[in-house]
């Protein structure tokens, strides 16, 4: 269980977290999503206490870090940036690690072989590849068999199979009912592993939503609708608040209404519908819909969003 | 079908130093740089000590004569802790430092977030594992720069006065300075700013005191970090300086005090 109650860090001028406040359970996998900047990073190191808010508190399963005694059986990290002497082997690193608490030899070899590092376990971690890297990072967070595991970007420059490892991984992490909280910049990736999403942007929490709510609220209210009486329809449904657009003859988009309402007046004045379809925007549209206002370095919006549109019209 | 077996709660324990130490332990060992840095500070501990030994001894006739009567026989052969101090001074600042640049740092730190227990292993651990190689290579330099000076029946033994207080006293200056660079590793936090900072207050600041006033000089000289340390290992004391173990209290409180405000600084900074 991790909770953060109004954290906020300012670095100098700059506020990288403001006010953001959330609770992490356990048994699913939670996902912590924003642009590049946004603060997850962050957010994260001052759930680890590794650095100090400005103000506000962060709980893990029930304290704040610093005051557990066994920090690495509580909580299992890995960081963004890779936090591994590239002098040592993997082997070496994990072992010092242990040792803090006492964690037996066998327990890291143990996890070396989870994570699959086995045949480079004895070698320098400075010539390590970026997925071997990543998968020590995540033995690093196991090691002391944590009931909360905290992992920063870990599919970042993975191949696909590593992707589908670290996915499966952390299913079965939650599974077993751990707190397991996972940040990305990938709506997508987030949509295939979390239950659970903490949106933020700019420091500042944007959605605490289930990821089923989050497609749902996503999908909008754009409904496509063909029939051969589209101009018909079109007058009928007109109102301030709608908008029918067409693209295509015989096609209308309606935004503002319910497919329901649309079927009844259809219905009502005996419009034949070859078509009735709530539209589901993709994730990554609704993401960035979301935090577009949020986002540090902003690419021209405008094309963004015509993009993403012309791309559920096709 | 993911976490291999798991860990009974009996097995689980608490961070303790002695375990913080333990695992300082192994990371000291586990880097080649360690390795390298202190073959490299006995070696030139004992390698130049031959050196100035045996050429001391060899242009022995054509010394002028205050040089002659100035002659300290062990502290010619314990010349090498002038290059060996380097190496320790660099590698103290590594221990440190060599973590702030990898990243290392906050996996060490979220393992022990009460953080002090870190730096106190790290000085302890590398204190100690300097000591006992520059204190056996300090010894050994001794020996063989004796032997080479005893052909022209100039060398000294382990029994005449002040010789044992300023063999011993070489690995434990060595000793000192690897402490003041872990402590300027922690303060830094940048291994070259660290190194610059030991080897200015070790090399650079009595070069600068020279330029003052002779009034002031004779004043301050005394209470140099390194003036102070390196007074153990004179057998004679030199003028304007402070008696050996009195001069060799000062340095160690400069030390304590660096490793105090190191230890302050690594509890409030952000990791
Ligand atoms: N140590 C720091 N000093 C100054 N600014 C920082 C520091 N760490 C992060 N920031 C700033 O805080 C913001 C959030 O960064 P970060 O937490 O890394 O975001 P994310 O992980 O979501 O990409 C960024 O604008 C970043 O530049
Ligand atoms: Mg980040």
């Amino acid at each position: 269980m991790i909770e953060a109650h109004s954290l906020t860090k300012r670095y100098g001028e700059r506020t990288a977290v403001s006010d953001l406040s959330f609770s992490v359970r356990p048994g699913i996998v939670t996902g912590f999503l924003g642009p590049n900047g946004a603060g997850k990073s962050t957010t994260m190191r001052m759930l680890l206490g590794l650095d100090a808010p400005t103000s506000g508190r962060a709980v893990v399963n029930g304290r704040s870090y610093a005051e557990h005694r066994a920090p690495l059986h509580e909580v299992g990290a890995m960081l963004e940036a890779r936090a591994i002497h590239t002098g040592r082997s993997a082997y070496n690193h994990l072992l010092a690690l242990a040792a803090t608490t006492g964690i037996p030899a066998r327990r890291v070899n143990e996890v070396i072989d989870l994570v699959g590092l086995r045949e480079v376990a004895k070698k320098r971690v400075g010539g390590f590849s970026l997925g071997m890297g990543q998968r020590l990072g995540i033995a690093s967070a196991l090691l002391g068999d944590p009931a909360t595991v905290i992992l920063d970007e870990p599919v970042n420059g993975l191949d696909p199979e590593g992707i589908l490892w670290i996915r499966n991984l952390l299913k079965g992490l939650a599974a077993e009912g751990r707190t397991v909280l996972v940040s990305s910049h990938l709506m997508s990736e987030m949509a295939l592993t979390a239950e659970h999403l903490i949106v933020i942007g700019r420091g500042r929490l944007i959605a605490d939503t289930s990821v089923a709510e989050f497609t749902a609220q996503a999908a909008g209210d754009v409904v496509r609708v063909r029939t051969e009486d589209a101009e018909k329809l079109r007058a009928l449904l007109a109102a301030p608040d709608v908008t029918v657009e067409s693209r295509a003859p015989g096609v209308l988009e309606v935004t503002g209404l319910s497919s329901d309402r649309i079927g009844r007046v259809a219905a009502d004045h005996a419009i034949a519908l070859a078509e009735l379809t709530p539209q589901q925007a993709s994730l990554e549209e609704a993401f960035m819909e979301l935090t577009r206002d949020a986002v540090e370095f902003q690419a021209p919006a405008p094309e963004l969003v015509a993009a993403g549109s012309e791309g559920s019209a096709a | 079908m993911t976490t291999a077996s798991l860990i009974p709660a009996a097995a689980r324990g608490e961070v303790t130093q002695a375990r913080v130490i333990h695992s300082e332990w192994i990371k000291l060992r586990s880097l080649r740089s360690t390795l390298f840095t202190l073959l490299a500070a006995v070696l030139a501990m004992i390698g130049l000590g031959l050196l100035f030994s045996y050429f001391t001894a060899d242009r022995w006739a054509h010394l002028p004569a205050d040089e002659k009567a100035h002659f300290d026989p062990t502290l010619v052969s314990l010349r090498g802790f002038y290059l060996a101090q380097l190496a320790v001074g660099v590698l103290g600042v590594l221990v440190v430092s060599g973590e702030y640049a990898t990243g290392m740092i906050r996996a060490s730190l979220s393992a022990v977030p009460r953080r002090l227990p870190v730096l106190w292993a790290k000085a302890l651990v590398y204190g100690v594992v300097a000591w006992v190689l520059t204190t056996a290579a300090s010894l050994v330099a001794f020996l063989i720069g004796q032997a080479a000076m005893s052909g022209h029946h100039l060398g000294t033994s382990l029994s005449a006065p002040g010789v044992v207080r300023a063999v011993l006293g070489a690995g434990l200056y060595l000793t000192v300075v690897g402490l003041l660079g872990v402590a300027f590793g922690a303060l830094i936090r940048n291994t070259a700013g660290g190194i610059a900072t030991v080897f200015g207050v070790l090399l650079v600041l009595p070069v600068l005191a020279e330029a003052l006033p002779s009034s002031w000089f004779q004043n301050i000289n005394p209470y140099l970090p390194s003036t102070a340390g390196q007074g153990l290992l004179h057998i004679h004391q030199e003028p304007h300086t402070l008696a050996p173990w009195t001069g060799f209290a000062f340095f160690c409180l400069y030390a304590l005090i660096a490793l105090a405000g190191a230890g302050v600084a690594l509890k409030r900074r952000d990791a």
